[in-house]
């Protein structure tokens, strides 16, 4: 399973991303996540424009046999949604950390308890 | 996963890597590669099942013809020998119980098949119902497994594993056999929509006749692909589609209902009268035209009130389309609303079935 160890991650399995500046932050579902899922089929984006709290239900990704909730790692306002994926939604199996990121928060950057990749190993363990 | 009953293929599941789920109290196998590519596969190619949790309950004596004339809406009396037919099994109230494969074998015999979830339940109903008839009702569930090789290439390779002339077991029949070595009730049945057959084997024979297929290029599938190729086919599954407070009527299975059959059955009354007074709700097959996949439980409104429930709903890998089941008020128009997390979202009722193989 592909962990990026430069990546901060939460324990509901998405990814983030935050650039040099601090004050953007891409989020998408971790390998583990998509792994887990299936075969994705759908996944619901917010509008660029929409502000979330932390922890806040943003979308939803849905493979054929599940429905997942996305939550947001940070508070912010999205500035960007990955719409290739309304029409190819299978880019989050096939390139959960690339290709198959879901969206772009302007956050204030309180990042403060983001998981690293060996906290989020651990998590992951737990789950099984 | 604790307490979960394994069928004899298990071993077979774990080294193919299938991701393993709690199903009817089995640890079932929904997904090996992937619910897409095995979909696919038995579309296009062959897949293989393991569907061995699947009841299989005997009956036997001189009254058992009787016994299964009262307890299923089929008339099993024109099933021939070597035939098989679906039915359902219903209570007084026409509610449905489960829905089953009758298998008419010789010597007068019986073979009830039954889902797993239900089984327990049948049996106390299937005995509870023959008061005064000589039957012995046997559940010999836990002495079969049943593999089902369906898709397009299935007959073809199962050819080369058998001296019995499949091309002449036509749809819904059965003959005894041996596959791969091994002997079989070898049923040209299945749950997918394509062509194929089912295979009841003896517990110790069931892996090497799964290894033999598996090798031979059959796609191992899993309850996910299992559910989206029925579905597609307008296929029911007991506990969406039908139970105990849906009749099989409104489930749109009336052709598995003989309702003026000779002999009376159990719920006959409570049909009737639905059939004359008319059905309340009526199941209906539907795309979703806006941007959502209907889900088990989504609400259906006509646009301002509600007109029935979502009973199957699945983004259709052959289609590429979100399709559903519903049931809804007979008065449901063409166009309606499925509620999706709070969003009406349009879709429109279509026929059944979704996808028909060519022939």
């Amino acid at each position: 399973m592909s962990l990026p160890q430069d990546l901060k991650y939460t324990k509901s399995h998405e990814w983030v991303r935050t650039d040099e500046n601090g004050d953007t932050a891409t989020i998408g579902i971790t390998d583990h996540a998509q792994d887990e899922l299936g075969d994705v089929v759908f996944v619901e984006l917010p509008s660029v424009g929409d502000t979330f709290d932390k922890g806040e239900t943003f979308g939803t990704v849905e493979s054929v046999k599940a429905v997942s909730d996305l939550y947001a790692p940070i508070a912010g306002e999205v500035v960007e949604v990955n719409s290739a994926l309304e029409d190819s939604p299978e880019k989050i199996n096939e390139d959960p950390y690339g290709e198959g990121w879901i969206l772009k928060l302007k956050t204030s950057g309180d990042s403060g308890d983001l998981l690293s990749a060996a906290d989020y190993e651990k998590v992951m363990e737990e789950g099984d | 996963m604790a307490n979960l009953r394994r069928t004899p293929l298990y071993d077979e599941h774990k080294n193919l890597g299938a991701k393993l789920v709690d199903f009817a109290g089995y640890e079932m196998p929904v997904q090996y590669s992937g619910i897409k590519s095995e979909h696919e596969a038995v579309r296009n190619r062959a897949g293989l099942f393991d569907v061995s949790h699947m009841g299989e309950v005997f009956f036997r004596g001189p009254d058992a013809e009787a016994a299964v004339q009262r307890l299923v809406t089929r008339d099993v009396s024109r099933l021939a020998e070597g035939q098989a037919g679906y039915a359902a099994v219903c209570y007084e109230s026409g509610g449905t119980v489960d829905d089953v494969l009758v298998y008419k074998r010789p010597g007068a015999e019986y073979m009830i098949v039954v889902n797993a979830a239900n089984r327990e339940k049948d049996i106390e109903h299937f005995r509870e119902n023959v008061p005064g008839l000589d039957v012995e009702i046997s559940d010999e569930s836990d002495e079969w497994s049943l593999i089902a090789a369906q898709g397009p290439e299935a007959v073809e390779m199962l050819e080369t594993f058998t001296e019995t002339d499949l091309a002449s077991v036509k749809y819904y029949r059965f003959v005894e056999g041996e596959i791969a070595g091994k002997r079989a009730i070898i049923s040209r049945t299945g749950y997918t929509g394509e062509d194929g057959f089912e295979l009841y084997l003896a517990n110790d024979d069931a892996p090497e006749v799964w290894r033999s297929l598996v090798e031979a290029g059959a796609a191992p599938a899993g309850l996910g692909a299992r559910d989206t190729l029925r579905l597609e086919a307008g296929m029911c599954l007991y506990g969406n589609e039908l139970d105990a407070d849906t009749s099989p009527l409104e489930a749109g299975i009336s052709f598995a209902v003989h309702l003026t059959k000779d002999v009376e059955f159990i719920g006959q009354g409570a049909l009737l009268r639905q059939d004359a007074d008319g059905l309340d709700r009526k199941l209906v097959a539907f795309e979703v035209e806006g941007r959502g996949i209907a889900r088990h439980g989504h609400t259906v409104t006509d646009g301002a009130e509600i007109v029935g429930e979502v009973t199957s709903g699945t983004m259709s890998p052959t289609l590429g389309a979100a399709i559903g089941l519903a049931l809804v008020a007979p008065t449901t128009p063409d166009r309606f609303e499925v509620i999706i997390r709070d969003n009406p979202i349009p879709a429109k009722i279509v026929e059944l079935p979704f996808y028909k193989r060519e022939k």
